[in-house]
């Protein structure tokens, strides 16, 4: 691990002009990935700003009936919370699903939606990698490549984005709230996370010395029946090979009113599948609307050879969790 | 094996940092590199929890920080200044073994042993966030320790025991998902 100073500011202001100050800066919070990333040499900051002693963990209810989530909550503490368990299902199902316990104690929700892809041309530095190092060239696109997109993959990068919870908080409808040296910011979650295109280093809207503050939930309808499905190849403790977040709103006469379908483990990004949820609109939620809701899901799906099985396991996936929101799974 | 990087040499460092191990107060100074397992081996000196894998997806590095199981090996040393700490070593009091650690005795729970401090401390977190109500679910919520001589069964059924003897726990949130 290189060398790095260490400051531990006991106000936001402080600690975002520190890092916006220094190119070479950056800043830690639960610590679970970049800690990981100093000891492979993925990351070499110079000055490590620590979060841990703001007031950023707070869960509290917005005046549009909504929730907002600090940045430094932790994944446990999301999970275990009364609100989100009532009100937005899909969030604590998908925050569970991930990781370990003792890593949803330490690990944040601003850290996790800034983990990077646990692609193993990338985090193994012995090999090429365009993320790590521009023109490079991609390790995965000749090797062994089952973990990768089936959507949303460019030439330069077909790396996934591994977060359980930015699936969720896709399918949510939900709010990344920023704070940088000059001004805050609010991105919908949709426009948060970037496509690869021929610059895969960057892959959200951050910039440098931004800190992501909070994470904001609309009062959506579709939240409360909401269900998160996540297949992988251990039974726990695994990331996913895909995973399903689904929302849906069934009006008074039983038939989808809005829906929400969100797809992890299949792109660079969380994936937006609006093609199901158009599936499914206007629809009663029985077995045939789900199974057309996951055919529509793989429309346009552009697997490789290694990764053709997730667009079968997409569609049944898809299928699945809406079978389970209409209670006849 | 485990693997010792540079920060593991990195003492007499500038960060100065105040630690409760155990119950009793530490005071170090540590290179900012140096990981919270580190200071723990090498600095203090307790070679409970191991370092297996050194990257959080094997769990033997597993400590209480202020009551919470987290992976030692995937936090600095410098970011808990002021924490309180317990190892697999503070876990027996007056030298009688933690009713985890007699359970895991009673049922064969290991075979190597490596793991086991992990797999122990893990299970005392466990048992007080009341996740033992079930074999599935103790399996679930040990998901973040791994066994490599699979002493699975025994394991679970040494946390079951001690489980079933505490009674139900208190709850620490709402029901399982």
């Amino acid at each position: 691990m290189h060398p790095f100073a260490y400051a531990r500011p006991d106000d936001l202001g402080t600690a975002v002009a520190a890092v916006a100050g220094d190119p070479a800066a950056t800043f830690i919070a639960g610590g679970t990935e970049l800690v990981n990333w100093m000891k492979d040499g993925i990351a070499r900051p110079a000055l490590v700003v620590d979060l841990g002693g703001l007031p950023l963990s707070a869960i509290d209810e917005t005046p549009e009936g909504g929730l907002r989530i600090g940045a430094l909550a932790r994944m446990r503490m999301v999970a275990e919370d009364a609100a989100v368990r009532a009100r937005y299902p899909v969030l604590a199902e998908a925050l569970e699903a991930g990781a370990s316990p003792q890593i949803r104690n330490a690990a944040t929700v601003g850290g996790n939606l800034l983990q990077r892809t646990r692609c193993p041309y990338f985090r193994e530095t012995s090999f090429p990698c365009n993320k790590r190092e521009l023109g490079a060239g991609c390790a995965a696109r000749t090797g062994p490549h089952h973990l990768h997109a089936v959507f949303g993959g460019s030439d330069a990068c077909i790396a996934v984005h591994p977060s359980d919870l930015a699936v969720a908080l896709l399918a949510l409808d939900a709010t990344v709230l920023l704070r940088g040296p000059a001004s805050d910011r609010r991105v919908p979650i949709d426009g948060f996370y970037l496509l690869p295109g021929e610059t895969p280093e960057r892959e959200t809207v951050l910039r440098h010395g931004e800190a992501i503050i909070a994470v904001e939930l609309p009062a959506a309808r579709f939240a409360a029946r909401s269900r998160y499905r996540k297949i992988r190849e251990r039974a726990s403790f695994a990331f996913a090979l895909v995973s399903v977040a689904a929302a849906v709103d069934l009006g008074d006469d039983g038939r989808v009113r809005e829906a929400r379908i969100a797809l992890g483990s299949v792109a660079p990004k969380p994936w937006r599948a609006r093609a199901a949820e158009a599936a499914l609109v206007g629809r009663m939620l029985d077995a045939e609307a789900a199974a057309a809701a996951g055919r529509a899901a793989v429309a346009g799906a552009a697997p490789l050879p290694d990764t053709a099985y997730k667009v079968t396991l997409v569609e049944r996936a898809v299928a699945r969790t809406l079978a389970e929101i209409g209670g006849w799974a | 094996m485990p693997r010792r990087d540079e920060s593991s040499t990195a003492w007499g460092g500038r960060v100065p940092l105040a630690l409760r191990v155990n119950g009793v107060d530490r005071v170090l100074r540590l290179d900012s590199r140096v990981t919270l397992l580190d200071a723990l081996r090498d600095g203090l000196d307790l070679t409970g929890a191991k370092k297996g894998c050194d990257r959080g997806e094997c769990g033997a590095c597993t400590v209480l920080v202020d009551g919470r199981r987290v992976n030692s090996c995937l936090t600095l040393a410098v970011m808990h200044d002021g924490a309180e700490i317990t190892t697999v070593e503070g876990l027996a009091r007056d030298g009688v073994p933690h009713p985890v650690q007699e359970a895991f005795v009673e049922h064969d729970a290991l075979q190597c042993g490596f793991c086991t401090p992990g797999q122990v401390v893990s299970a005392v977190a466990l048992l007080a966030e009341g996740r033992a109500t079930s074999d599935a679910e103790i399996r679930e919520w040990m998901s973040g320790n791994l066994c490599r001589c699979a002493a699975y069964p025994n394991i679970v059924a040494a946390i079951r025991q001690v489980a079933s003897a505490e009674g139900p726990p208190p709850t620490t949130g709402g029901a399982a998902a």
